[in-house]
């Protein structure tokens, strides 16, 4: 099983760096990926988005994906392809620190 | 891990609805995965994108085996619209958008959208014809020099 360490934290990840355990996320760690991902910086909009997929993947057993994304965490889906320009569909859990998401919307 | 370079182009040449989703659907989740995504919308699928037609796509039960019923039944007036509501019921439930919003998420995801020129001309329909998020009406050959590089998908 593969670790990574993301700001200074050590956590499981699987074959596409997803985490495995959403509880090893912390806020360092979001930066860290999304580092990684390409974005340099996480705005205060990044985080609306972060939190509500944290949230949302805890209430329904499942990430959302952008449709769900747009539809409740306010912003819209062009602002959410230019938060995460190279794909909100994958990155938002990713950074999020949740499963990638199943839904093909 | 991140592949930026990869590319997909998705030719849309049916207007029913059920062959309008699966060339929007792949598109979207191009886009979603962080690819290029690229449509071209030819010959009957321009429905996909005619400004009066969008919102009228019909599924027809005729001619398609995995319909639950008898062709002789099928084709009776009124089961065509029968099978589309059913449909869109079902799509409906499951909150799957609308062909419309479909092409306006897909536009505001940066997927790029393209009708066929010859296709255009022979339905007689002018570019104020088409949704607006369809950027250009362009030829075979532009398309095929639009997607060089591209996977290319036919629907």
């Amino acid at each position: 099983m593969a670790t990574k360490t993301y700001g200074g934290v050590a956590v499981e990840v699987d074959d596409e760096g997803f985490l495995k355990k959403a509880a090893e996320w912390t806020p360092e760690v979001a930066k860290a990926i999304a580092a990684e991902v390409g974005i340099p910086t996480l705005t205060d909009k990044h985080w609306k988005v972060l939190e509500f997929a944290r949230t949302d993947t805890a209430s329904q057993g499942q990430s959302p994906g952008p449709r769900r994304i747009v539809a409740s965490a306010g912003v819209s889906m062009k602002e959410l392809y230019e938060l995460f320009p190279k794909g909100p569909g994958k990155l938002v859990a990713r950074v999020a620190g949740v499963p990638k998401p199943k839904a093909c919307l | 891990m991140e592949n930026a370079t990869r590319k997909i182009a998705i030719i849309c040449s049916k207007g029913s609805l059920d062959m309008a989703y699966p060339g929007l659907i792949l598109a979207n989740a191009a886009r979603m995965a962080g690819h290029d995504a690229m449509l071209f919308f030819t010959f009957w699928g321009l429905d996909i994108v005619n400004d009066k037609k969008v919102d009228h796509l019909h599924m027809s039960p005729l001619g398609n085996p995995s319909m639950p019923i008898p062709a002789m039944i099928a084709g009776l007036p009124g089961m065509e619209a029968l099978a589309t509501k059913m449909m869109v019921a079902d799509m409906d439930k499951l909150q799957i958008p609308h062909v419309r919003e479909m092409i306006e998420n897909l536009a505001d995801a940066g997927a790029e959208l393209y009708a066929c020129q010859l296709a255009m001309d022979m339905f007689k329909l002018e570019k104020k014809d088409l949704v607006p998020q369809v950027k250009d009406v362009i030829s075979a050959m532009d398309f095929i020099d639009k997607s060089e590089g591209a996977q290319v998908i036919f629907v």
